[in-house]
């Protein structure tokens, strides 16, 4: 451990970042199979899943902990995954099963597959077996089909402003919940829109720039691939609002696979989907859901575990597989 | 035969013909309507997040349905709002007529960056 831990040190720091190319690609290539990135103080540790159990419980332990699950497209049966009840029941066994017990549970989209009231139903059934009982949600572009969004309000969004999008205080962490699936123009990538923007702007201004702030949206906020449309037209300025802030932390869902890039003092990161895979961007003639064989599955479908750990300037973003 | 008498003989033929002409022509017409019917359709078909012809030209009137081929729902969403679909499920279908000449733009409101368009002559 202590071998490994000399080895992730880093030894060129041009940017004063804490951040050197050799560990950030080493962080980036364990993304896709499960990796466990801790910041601390500026500095980034990365750790593959399986050394996860070497970690001292101390690292792992912050004030603050809760999990982020996305995508369960209740309803979908098609044979990438024809039992997305079951991954959902795996996730929630992985989350009761974690050393922390989370706080909170946050949804970062899709939840159902067809915006049916009977799949957001099935959802709220299965997440009410895990250990956490609040569960926070956003909305994907599944669960607003045919109504511009209405059901998905009156059911999880009745606090919200707008479309769904709202803020809130836990333990010192500023947490805001965008909604970007919504009015989507021809062409065009997912869309926060003038309204929402004037909101978020008011929502910061009165916050220290100490305070951690934890973003949360379905589609990335950041230009995974534009081609697939992976990406949010205004989160540059959604951004900007944030800049000033010395942590901020982005999460997506959407793409059904993990990824993370760091950018000055903000983190993006995206969760899998607890339903079924999609390919890697632009390594299929389509984003559509990835056939693997069944025995591979539960492995590309997974939960995030995030802690913060207050003083240490420290959120730890760990990407754990469902099997 | 002298001129004069071949004239005659034309000017007593011609309305025969002319009228048995006319008959065919009236059948054929008939025929034509009956057949032109069940051409004025067209197929869009939606695979691997792409309409497919991106551009279909058509005659006014004809009417064109899209049948969703993938694992995932799409719409069928005109850009300047003549026609729009409920959401499609696999192997779902949406139909439109085109009445009026024009090009018709349209994508899927879910999935944005799938665009195409019809164009009525």
């Amino acid at each position: 451990m202590t071998e490994q831990k000399a080895k992730d040190e880093i030894v060129y720091d041009h940017n004063r970042d804490g951040i050197n190319r050799r560990g950030f690609l080493k962080c980036m290539a364990w993304a896709g199979t499960g990796a466990f990135c801790v910041i601390q103080g500026g500095v980034l540790k990365s750790y593959s899943l399986s050394r996860i159990s070497e970690v001292a419980a101390e690292e792992m332990k912050g004030e603050l902990s809760f999990v982020q699950i996305s995508d369960s497209h209740m309803g979908f049966n098609k044979p990438a995954n024809p039992d997305v009840a079951g991954t959902l029941r795996a996730a929630v066994d992985k989350i009761n099963a974690l050393a922390t017990p989370p706080e909170f549970l946050l949804h970062t989209g899709d939840i159902s597959h067809l915006s049916k009231p009977e799949e957001f139903d099935t959802v709220d059934q299965i997440l009410k077996g895990a250990r956490a009982k609040d569960v926070v949600f956003v909305p994907g572009e599944h669960d607003v089909l045919n109504d511009d969004g209405k059901q998905y309000l009156e059911r999880y969004g009745k606090e919200a402003k707008g479309a769904g999008w709202y803020s809130f205080d836990k333990k010192g962490v500023h947490f805001i919940g965008l909604v970007n699936v919504l009015n989507l123009k021809a062409g065009g990538l997912g869309t926060l829109g003038h309204e929402q923007l004037e909101w978020l702007e008011d929502d910061v201004k009165h916050l220290q720039t100490s305070t951690p702030i934890i973003v949360f949206a379905h589609i990335p906020l950041w230009s995974v691939y534009p081609e697939w449309g992976w990406g949010t037209e205004d989160s540059g300025q959604a951004l900007a609002y944030l800049k000033r802030f010395g942590s901020v932390t982005v999460l997506n869902g959407h793409i059904h696979q993990t990824m993370q890039k760091i950018e000055g003092n903000v983190t993006f990161h995206t969760a899998a989907s607890t339903a079924f895979p999609q390919p890697q961007p632009g390594k299929a003639d389509s984003p559509g859901p990835m056939k693997v064989p069944a025995e591979q599955l539960r492995s590309l479908l997974g939960i995030t575990d995030v802690n913060y750990v207050r003083g240490k300037h420290a959120l730890a973003v760990v990407d754990s597989s469902l099997g | 035969m002298t001129l004069r008498k071949a004239a005659w003989r034309f000017c007593l033929a011609a309305p025969v013909v002319i009228a048995l002409g006319l008959l065919f022509a009236g059948q054929r017409n008939v025929r034509a309507n009956q057949q032109e019917k069940p051409a004025a359709m067209a197929e869009v078909k939606i695979d691997n997040f792409s309409f497919g012809p991106q551009t279909l030209t058509i005659a006014a009137g004809t009417t064109v349905t899209w049948t969703n081929r993938d694992d995932i729902p799409h719409t069928v969403v005109s850009t300047d709002g003549a026609f729009k679909s409920k959401v499609l499920d696999t192997d779902e279908k949406f139909s439109y007529t085109f009445t009026k000449a024009g090009t018709y733009p349209y994508f899927c409101s879910i999935h944005p960056k799938m665009t195409a368009k019809v164009v009525v002559q």
